[in-house]
């Protein structure tokens, strides 16, 4: 009988042949119908296939079985998106369990290959959706490596990455603590972290055109210049934000409810990080300040005044006090990338070669957001050199040297790298991104194995894992 | 074929073998570090020093030869008729010294594992102010182990590996690309490049040493086919599990879409007009 856990005998292939040979072999049937089997040993197992739970009760006091398999997920409330968790049960203990992942895999990676470079900004926003910015600048900073034109970047492009980047953070890190609080059943920290998530999606908006996705960060620059109002209009809902933040831990962080569940739940020690690639809040919950934004500045981050936050129990708890004062960590980076941009008004944004550069900034018009009417302007009636340029740049795009380059980012789940090799191609030849949550859900297992059932919720919760950049 | 003057260039025409397609005369004013070259990777590593590996080594690696119809830059056709042809140049072994902190990871992995970096390392390429190793996939194993524990390398964090598929460099199709990050030394960076056959995709695994390869060697299994060998459970892992084929692969058909009119399809992505 196919059952869901006779992956575990599939598994132990490795050499050619072995992999061939399981390619041949008779797939599982995820959705077959669960129901007593034996384990290697030749124990009795249950194998959870669905049904009414006092139904499957009775089956497996009716068999004995010491052991029960149920599959948690993909369409889980609490497994924080399409995850499919496969837990071995020993009563109320997880003997053991594993993430089935790849059901939200659109095949972005691939995709990219054949849309020019500055398209592939608008794939690869859709992976983490909660950092759509990150993975953008990740991307860019890779191209540009790529390019040769990290150094030409303007200061203003620059600073005004970093500040989109750091709201992107605080609305990433609001919400891990919103749907960890909605999976633990507290409904209001969910409210009150989309509230104030909402504040910094209207500036995101205002600015990119798009409360997602925002397709904003381009190779060599920014899609869009910020403008002062929109700066207003950020400062004036900032206030409210801190009011918010403040609110959540007020909320959290002493709740002896909350800390029964939190606290020394999903242990895992430095060695574990290191070994499984952890990178990001849990790997900052052992206590190493390892931050890209200190440890390889990028985007001028070197220029700007922070701390790294920390802590050192190792646990659920820890992951979420992190998150919290990050926030506030990036409300100050926020704060200062402001200044610098009300100074610097009237900059360019975009890189000078215009071989690189879109020609045209973009402005509102009555029939939504387009180029600007000046460029429509000048090509339209004054140069037909400038029409075919920016028709040429458009759709065929620039030619970047073969070679192959690594960028990474400190996106909120961890170190967000891109490898990017072209062929000298308009297109990129392999773009591969390594997504933090994608590597930190190896790490479900180490944390939930040996615990209760309900803290595996809590332990998959301080991972934050967003399955969009898990699958890609 | 002697009316060379008469009726325009057929598309399957033989074109001159060119070393180069960069076009002195007709580019774009730039200044020296603006400089873009179309067809050959910069290389901002090398020196003056003299390396002792030979000096072919040091040119550039041609890894495909694309057809297509736009994008040379000799100046003599711009109809994009002409079959144009561009060697794909990865760039060449670096010279010493290599700047930055690579020579000291070099020389600590040389000293770390002799054997194995004398008769593995096949290439050090600086470029982009990255350091990337070329190694035979018979001495990984051997050479991963001292990046890892040896004092001075202490790459203590792999950040995965990706597979690169390139179908016309004849006995290394398929590229495995390990990424390594040292957090004690600071945050250095090295790349180790392993290929295989596409006859004999296989490569030893890594995740005896880095167990988070774990899942990043599934994904190039899945994708590419890599694969790796040693490891304890190479299953997909993205794709379903009855998925035939390896679908980043550029062999891997995409398929076109099926349109109403007259029978026409839309060809798929990859076999459109394109200008790359």
């Amino acid at each position: 009988m196919a059952t869901t856990n006779s992956t575990d005998e599939q598994v132990a292939g490795g050499p050619a042949d072995e992999g061939a040979a399981y390619l041949e072999s008779t797939p599982t049937d995820l959705y077959a119908e669960g129901g007593p089997t034996a384990d290697p040993d030749g124990d009795a197992v249950f194998t959870a296939g669905g049904g009414d739970w006092d139904d499957i009760a009775r089956d497996v006091a009716a068999l004995g079985a010491e052991r029960i398999v149920v599959n948690m997920g993909p369409q889980h409330p609490s497994t924080h998106g399409v995850l499919r968790l496969i837990l071995e049960l020993d009563g109320e203990t997880v003997q053991e369990a594993r993430a089935g992942i790849g059901y939200l895999h659109t095949g972005i990676e691939k995709n990219m290959e054949v849309r020019t470079w500055t398209q592939g900004t608008t794939f690869c926003t859709r992976m983490d959706y909660l950092t759509p910015i990150f993975n953008e600048a990740a991307y860019c900073l890779s191209v540009e490596k790529l390019l040769g034109i990290t150094d030409q970047i303007p200061q203003r492009a620059s600073d005004i990455r970093v500040l989109m980047m750091e709201l992107n953070r605080i609305g990433s890190h609001l919400i891990a603590v919103a749907t960890g609080g909605m999976e633990l059943g507290a409904t209001t920290v969910m409210t009150i972290g989309f509230r104030e998530r909402e504040r910094l999606l209207r500036f995101m908006e205002a600015v990119s055109g798009l409360r997602m996705n925002h397709a904003y960060v381009r190779p060599g620059g920014v899609a869009q210049d910020v403008l002062p109002e929109h700066l207003d209009q950020l400062e004036s809902e900032l206030p409210l934000l801190r009011q918010g933040i403040g609110e959540l831990e007020k909320l959290l962080l002493e709740s002896p409810v909350l800390k029964g569940r939190l606290v020394d739940v999903g242990f895992l020690s430095l060695a574990s990080c290191m070994a499984l690639g952890i990178t990001g809040p849990i790997l900052r919950s052992t206590g190493l300040p390892h931050d890209l934004r200190k440890a390889e500045p990028y985007c001028g981050y070197e220029t700007y005044d922070f701390d790294v936050v920390t802590r050192r129990d190792m646990d659920a708890y820890s992951r979420l006090c992190i998150r919290l004062d990050e926030m506030w960590q990036s409300l100050r980076i926020a704060e200062q990338a402001i200044a610098r941009l009300r100074a610097s008004q009237g900059e360019p944004v975009m890189v000078a070669d215009k071989k690189i550069a879109w020609p045209a900034q973009l402005s509102v018009g009555a029939d939504g957001q387009g180029n600007s009417l000046d460029h429509i302007r000048e090509i339209m009636g004054e140069s037909m050199e400038a029409l075919i340029h920016h028709f040429k740049l458009v759709t065929e795009g620039f030619r970047v040297p073969p070679g192959q380059a690594y960028a990474a980012v400190e996106s909120p789940k961890g170190e967000l790298g891109v490898h990017a090799v072209s062929d000298g191609g308009t297109r990129p030849y392999r773009v591969h991104f390594r997504d933090p949550s994608f590597t930190n859900l190896q790490a479900a297992s180490a944390l939930s194995e040996g615990g209760l059932v309900a803290d595996v919720i809590v332990a998959v919760a301080s991972i934050d894992p967003v399955m969009g950049g898990v699958d890609r | 074929m002697s009316g060379r003057s008469s009726g325009p260039e057929t598309p399957d025409k033989q074109p001159v073998v060119q070393e180069t397609t960069e076009d002195r005369v007709n580019a774009p004013e730039r200044t020296e570090d603006q400089k873009v070259s179309p067809t050959h990777a910069q290389e901002s590593g090398g020196g003056s020093v003299p390396a002792a590996r030979r000096a072919e080594d040091r040119e550039p690696v041609q890894v495909a030869r694309k057809k297509g119809m736009f994008g040379g830059s000799l100046g003599n056709d711009t109809s994009g008729y002409g079959g144009l042809v561009v060697p794909v140049l990865m760039p060449g072994e670096a010279e010493r010294p290599y700047g930055s902190y690579f020579d000291e990871v070099v020389d600590a992995l040389e000293a770390a594992a002799p054997e194995a970096f004398a008769a593995g390392v096949e290439r050090v390429v600086v470029d982009r102010g990255e350091l990337t190793l070329h190694v035979h996939r018979d001495h990984l194993l051997a050479l991963v182990r001292p990046l890892r524990d040896d004092p001075r390398l202490r790459f203590e964090v792999c950040t995965g590996v990706s597979g690169v598929h390139w179908p016309q460099q004849t006995g290394a199709e398929l590229h495995a690309v390990y990424h390594f990050q040292s957090i004690t030394h600071g945050v250095r960076r090295v790349r180790l490049e392993v290929t295989c056959p596409d006859d004999d995709p296989r490569i030893p695994s890594i995740v005896g040493t880095y167990p988070t390869n774990d899942w990043h060697e599934r994904e190039t299994w899945d994708m590419f086919g890599i694969v790796f060998e040693g490891h304890p459970g190479l299953t997909r892992i993205l794709m379903p599990d009855d998925w035939p084929g390896h679908p980043q692969r550029k062999d891997y058909p995409l398929g076109g879409i099926p349109v109403e009119y007259k029978g026409a399809t839309i060809p798929a992505p990859d076999q459109r007009r394109s200008y790359t």
